[in-house]
């Protein structure tokens, strides 16, 4: 069996999730079945890095057009690779440009694509067919289904874990094989004409503390100790669909199911009650803390920690409090005089 | 520019998901349906497109006959016609639904005029499947960006500039017209149907395509609910008295 893992890399150093693509790859096809597919300028520079992880060979896609990302080139050039290796699958992590690049290929292979699969079992002798188990709305479901197709194209779910089984063939040398797809002159195709990166700071996605806040908070000005609080403990500020709707926030602090899905430290929910498209944006915080003042809101029962209460009643005895030890502290130092 | 909107009716949002008793589908009796909050702002954006560069928006689902209320929907916030591709009542695959749609697609311009653009929502609310517009895109032989969050139109050069988020920022595609694009959250705020629109959307006629389908590759055995982490709320306390409590936790969890 052959299984190729797309490896997304930045200059040669792969993603977590492209590691995740490649064990699966292997976990599935058995040993010596993976083999690696990557694009761009740096591919080969992955090589030692996927001797490790148990790949077998590493095809590089070559072409003018492939230096930079453009979903109509790469997909065409996959499933160009595709078509020429019948492999057995294709794995890829279920990123954005994760699925985008499968689901070209599959389009133009006409191929089926599972994306965001959970759990994969390889088929038998008797059962050629795959069978998986997919997230549907963000991970709040999930869908046993059988994938029967001469190639089986599939993506990791964001987080899934999967069991890395190191290779001890460390020393072998990677064969590397270029593949140069046929694009015609006249593809019609998008290219990349802006890139820009973000400010830096604290970002929604990264941020170790959120504080966020939704129906319950009742305007744009009723954020201030939301923003203040999230200040003091160096965080940042999210929301819930209901105050993006409202325009008392702007879409980019959304958390949920069509905003920032996110994995603080802690998640502050004010005035959220819980409805599951906003759950998936923050289930995956290793703390939830409620502040609500219906006893009975899901955000409130599925909650770490909870307080019943109006967050505006609430947050500044919390702001309060917070100084108050901070002055204490301070206050304990030694006095330099 | 003529544009045309796929859109996908599907069950509303509560605070929980409940099944229906034989697994196959999402127990909708309580929830209604609506669509997806992706395909609400591509129905907008087409709308507010066409107002400022005139032409027309057709919207065009694939599903239940019943489906019919979330095309009244799009045309009570601005949309010019409806069609519907009755597929019966049984959950499409990805490439049913590609199908469905790319087959309308091709007999609504069998007259002649092609659509300049087609909006798909990014992914659907329930199925979240992530490829049918690139799927119909493909067979129609259009360039697709997905993921968008900013549409700007140079109709002298004839073509789309598409902003979208990417890891650490943004990247902006030039795409050459007609297109597709599959829109996200964020491109714009979704209007109310205003009540005018809504009586001009109840007394509107829906055209209705007929398709072939086979079933695709990759076939549904059944939904569950993930196993939910059951652990019990720990409860600070009631109002501003519970503050010290609070302070208390984010100490405890090393956050201040």
């Amino acid at each position: 069996m052959t299984v190729l893992a797309i490896v997304e890399h930045d200059g040669g150093v792969p993603t977590a999730g492209s590691l995740q693509a490649v064990a699966v790859a292997a976990q599935v096809g058995g040993t010596g079945s993976a083999e690696a597919v990557a694009f761009g300028p740096g591919a080969e520079l992955l090589r030692p890095r996927l001797v490790t992880a148990g790949v077998a060979r590493l095809h590089v896609l070559e072409h003018d057009l492939l230096d930079d990302y453009s979903p109509e080139t790469w997909g065409e050039s996959l499933a160009q690779l595709v078509g020429q290796l019948r492999p057995d699958g294709v794995v890829a992590a279920g990123t954005d440009r994760g699925n985008e690049l499968m689901a070209q290929a599959a389009a133009r292979a006409g191929l089926p694509f599972a994306a965001n699969c959970v759990a994969v079992d390889g088929g038998t002798g008797t059962s050629p067919a795959w069978q998986l188990t997919r997230a549907r709305v963000g991970g709040l479901l999930y869908e046993d289904a059988d994938l029967t197709a001469s190639v089986k194209m599939l993506s990791l779910a964001a987080g899934v874990e999967v069991a890395t089984a190191p290779s001890a063939a460390d020393s072998h040398e990677l064969p590397v094989e270029v593949f140069t797809p046929e694009l015609p002159a006249d593809f019609a195709y998008s290219r990349v004409v802006e890139r820009a990166g973000h400010t830096t700071g604290v970002t929604l996605a990264t941020a170790p503390v959120v504080v966020s806040g939704g129906r319950g908070v009742a305007s744009a000005e009723g954020f201030a100790p939301l923003e203040e609080l999230a200040e003091l403990v160096g965080g940042a500020v999210g929301c819930s669909r209901v105050a993006t709707n409202n325009g008392w926030r702007p879409h980019s602090d959304q958390v949920g199911q069509t905003g920032t899905r996110i994995a603080p430290d802690l998640y502050i929910a004010c005035g959220i009650s819980g409805a599951t498209q906003h759950w998936v944006g923050c289930m995956n915080a290793k703390a939830i803390l409620a502040i609500n003042t219906d006893p009975e809101a899901p955000m409130v029962t599925r909650a770490t920690y909870a307080v019943i209460g109006d967050v505006q009643d609430v947050l500044p005895a919390v702001i309060a409090a917070v100084r108050r030890r901070a002055g204490a502290s301070t206050g304990r130092r030694p006095a330099l005089t | 520019m003529d544009i045309c909107v796929c859109v996908k009716r599907v069950p509303g949002t509560g605070s929980t998901i409940l099944l229906t008793d034989d697994g196959m589908n999402v127990d909708t009796r309580h929830l209604g349906f609506t669509i997806g909050p992706h395909e609400e702002c591509a129905v907008e954006e087409a709308v507010q497109i066409v107002t400022a560069h005139g032409g027309s928006v057709t919207v065009l689902t694939a599903g239940p006959p019943e489906a019919e209320e979330q095309l009244r929907y799009a045309l009570s916030l601005g949309a010019d016609r409806g069609v519907l591709i009755d597929t019966g009542p049984e959950e499409l695959d990805a490439e049913q639904t590609a199908s469905a749609l790319t087959q309308a697609i091709r007999q609504l311009e069998s007259g002649g005029s092609r659509f300049d653009m087609l909006l798909f929502g990014n992914e659907s609310a329930d199925a979240s499947h992530y490829q049918v517009g690139i799927r119909v895109a493909c067979a129609l032989e259009l360039p697709m960006v997905g993921g968008v969050k900013g549409i700007q139109i140079d109709e002298a050069a004839g073509t789309l500039d598409l902003r979208r988020d990417a890891a650490g920022g943004i990247e902006v595609y030039r795409t050459p017209l007609p297109a597709a694009v599959a829109v996200a959250e964020g491109l714009n705020l979704p209007r109310y149907p205003s009540m005018r629109g809504r009586l001009r959307a109840m007394k509107a006629r829906l055209d209705t395509v007929e398709v072939q389908l086979e079933p695709g590759g990759l076939r549904k055995r059944g939904l569950r609910r993930p196993a939910e982490q059951g652990s019990q709320t720990v409860m600070l306390g009631t109002g501003p008295e519970a503050a010290d409590a609070v302070a208390d936790v984010l100490e405890e969890l090393g956050v201040v």
